[in-house]
């Protein structure tokens, strides 16, 4: 900003903004974000800044504008729509259903035993079978899945964190029965254990060998299934557990952080490994915030990653997903649950995201039936091709307020990593109990702010019904349940016994010592170890985590 | 001293989603009830020995997996086997309309869905067991 503009600028103020405020005050004393930030009534240039050290260009360093030279308009986004209940058959009818609609690739929810290693008959998985996922508890299961859908021609992401490795072995195996080689095989599994023991608590075993293992994948992916994504470093969780923006950002950024230096502290090169990472962020109601938060986030990943030495220009691409927020939609009047979704999808759109997942209207009350989703999915499409959002490249870079609100963001992510650096790294200040504290001190604060009534939300402190919800939800079959019951038993029954044995007993000894893992996991599940059963050698090498219970 | 009414804030089943049982547990606390929390992934079992050895009033379920039918009731059958039904035993979560009623035939005493305010669950509390 010139001298002129910035005088011209003291002198609105004065003037012009005061004398208008004098005559009728402002709707509200504070107005602020989606995260509690207060937001000032306009911003203006900033003399200080400098466009080319804080923008750069599409696709060059810092990437604060994009990872990609043409972005939107060389390729969209992938619609990759969060999606899994009951049975593999089920979930299969779905996947087809999605593919049908013009979905471009998938992405599976797993149900509760299943992100905790369990078999679907394991006494622990009373009453989650299909819950919130599908269950998936051996390479028939994974096989049934994707029956009929072709595992190199789809990129397909999987929510699996504490048993990621041996559900991967699933995957890469029911694809070779398929006839695909795994250089073949697209997509990510999300294998992000230090945002479990954060946000989304579906855990097993400790840090310390549940980082092992994770870099046991780094590994073998980069050598053998090099267009697979190793790890997904979300965010999404974080947020969802009730974190501001900053925290997302910070938290997620940082775990980042301490994946490279785990990974590079066993011998690997950063370059082989970074650019396979990618991350997941959460979209929430604030446009701008939400905007700035991914636009600081490349900048600081692309900082951080040269400052490692990363050399290859795609070890500095924070690439990411994006799915809009779950804790933002309402249980009353749900309808309205679309409009917010369309609001979170356009922001991750501006953001400059590589894919979407749109939230159904229906999911404050169960999982999304058929037209929800659909009704999801179109969203995106309306987006993409209606909206005008995708012809150029991050719009809103230049816009005072996202400018100074995406400078805000890094300086605040910073100063986190200070604190974190301060106790001792991640995983200590895990143990301690910081980031879960953090989180639910936000998470309160902002239900307070909803209880004062500071915060509005439509159709629940304001613009509220008497009447109840009604609309269709989604119903699993019922005898579901007992059908993977019996297949699982037959498993057992039929397998090779001897081949089984030797497989779970060599894998023990691979999990005692430092040999990598990924090939004895392929070996258990193709001998038809169950996922229990894996994951069992594992728990009796490694024991289980139990995290402090603060509130 | 009068003794401080206790609330056993309870996760049960393998859900992670802890957002709103650690918001309702404080907001129970500055409300100036006794909380305690379990953390999570309890068998019913393990809610129910909790419950007894605490002497707690009040035991507050909270499930977002879907798991509620099988986990609530489970609950309260084993209150009433340890013949610790006095303990009013109320929930929260993702429970869809429909199911709301079979849960108060089990003996869910209330059900609080999303969206529910603070001061709606700490009134249930201090009505409930005011009669005591």
């Amino acid at each position: 900003m010139s001298e002129k503009e910035a005088r011209e600028r003291r002198r609105w103020e004065t003037e012009t903004y005061k004398r208008a405020c004098a005559q009728s005050q402002e709707r509200k004393k504070r107005f602020m974000t989606t995260s509690s930030v207060d937001v000032g009534a306009l911003y203006t240039p900033d003399e200080k800044f400098d466009y080319l050290s804080k923008l750069g260009f599409p696709g060059e360093f810092p990437y604060t504008r994009g990872v990609h030279p043409t972005m939107y308009r060389g390729r969209l986004w992938t619609m990759r729509q969060f999606s899994g209940f009951g049975t593999a058959e089920e979930t299969n009818r779905r996947y087809k259903y999605l593919l049908e609609h013009g979905e471009t690739g998938l992405s599976v929810a797993f149900d509760y035993p299943t992100l905790y290693g369990h078999d679907s008959d394991d006494p622990r998985a009373v009453g989650e079978f299909g819950k919130c996922g599908v269950a998936i508890s051996s390479l028939r299961d994974m096989g049934i899945l994707f029956g009929g859908i072709s595992m190199k021609g789809v990129s397909t992401s999987m929510t699996i964190n504490g048993p990621a490795a041996i559900v991967w072995g699933f995957y890469l195996a029911a694809a070779e029965k398929q006839g695909a080689k795994l250089s073949q095989l697209r997509g990510t599994i999300q294998n992000d254990i230090l945002k479990e023991y954060i946000a989304q608590k579906s855990y097993i075993f400790p840090p310390h060998p549940s980082m092992r293992l994770i870099v046991d994948t780094f590994e073998f992916g980069s050598r053998s299934v090099p267009q697979w994504n190793t790890i997904s470093i979300s965010g999404y969780h974080i947020r969802e557990a009730g974190s501001t923006a900053v925290q997302e950002l910070a938290f997620t950024v940082g775990d980042g952080l301490a994946y490279v230096d785990a990974a590079m502290e066993r011998g690997l090169r950063i370059d082989d490994f970074a650019p396979r990472l990618s991350f997941f962020f959460n979209a929430h109601n604030d446009l701008f915030e939400e905007i700035a938060k991914y636009r600081a986030a490349r900048r600081i990943w692309a900082k951080e990653m040269k400052s490692r030495g990363a050399k290859s220009p795609r070890s500095l691409l924070l690439r990411f997903h994006t799915q809009t927020a779950g804790c933002s939609l309402t249980a009353q009047q749900p309808e309205n649950n679309i409009v917010r979704t369309t609001i979170q999808a356009l922001a991750a759109v501006l953001g400059g995201t590589q894919s979407l997942h749109t939230n159904s209207m229906d999911e404050a009350l169960a999982l999304p039936s058929e037209k929800a989703v659909k009704i999801a999915l179109r969203t995106q499409q309306i987006i993409a091709h209606e909206s005008g959002a995708a012809n150029t490249i991050d719009p809103l870079g230049g816009s005072y307020y996202v400018e100074w609100m995406t400078d805000y963001m890094e300086e605040q992510a910073y100063k986190y990593f200070d604190r974190v650096a301060a106790l001792g790294g991640v995983i200590p200040a895990i143990e301690k109990g910081f980031f879960q504290q953090e989180i639910a001190n936000a998470a309160y604060q902002y239900q307070k702010e909803i209880e004062s009534g500071e915060r509005q939300v439509i159709g629940v402190n304001a613009h509220c019904e008497k009447d109840k919800p009604d609309i269709p939800l989604l119903k699993m079959d019922p005898r579901g349940e007992a059908r993977q019951f019996a297949r699982l038993k037959k498993i057992r029954r039929e397998r090779d016994k001897a081949k089984w044995t030797k497989a779970l007993a060599d894998l023990e000894k691979a999990a005692e010592g430092e040999k990598n893992v990924m090939p004895l996991i392929l070996d258990a599940v193709k001998a038809d170890a169950t996922l229990g059963e894996v994951c069992d050698v594992f728990r009796k090498v490694y024991g289980e985590y139990r995290e402090p219970s603060l509130y | 001293m009068e003794r401080k009414i206790r609330v056993l804030i309870a996760k049960p089943g393998l859900d992670g989603h802890d957002r709103g049982a650690k918001v309702v547990a404080r907001a129970l606390r500055d409300a100036g009830f006794e909380v305690i929390y379990t953390g999570l992934h309890q068998t019913p079992e393990q809610i129910v020995s909790t419950a007894v050895q605490e002497d707690v009033d009040a035991i507050g379920l909270s499930c977002l997996s879907g798991a509620h039918m099988t986990l609530f009731p489970r609950v309260v059958e084993l209150l009433r086997e340890r013949g610790a039904d006095d303990i009013i035993v109320s929930g929260g979560g993702i429970v869809p309309e429909e199911d709301v009623p079979k849960l108060k035939t089990a003996g869910i005493a209330a059900v609080f869905g999303p969206g529910t305010p603070l001061k709606d669950i700490v009134e249930f509390h201090k009505k409930a067991l005011r009669k005591r």
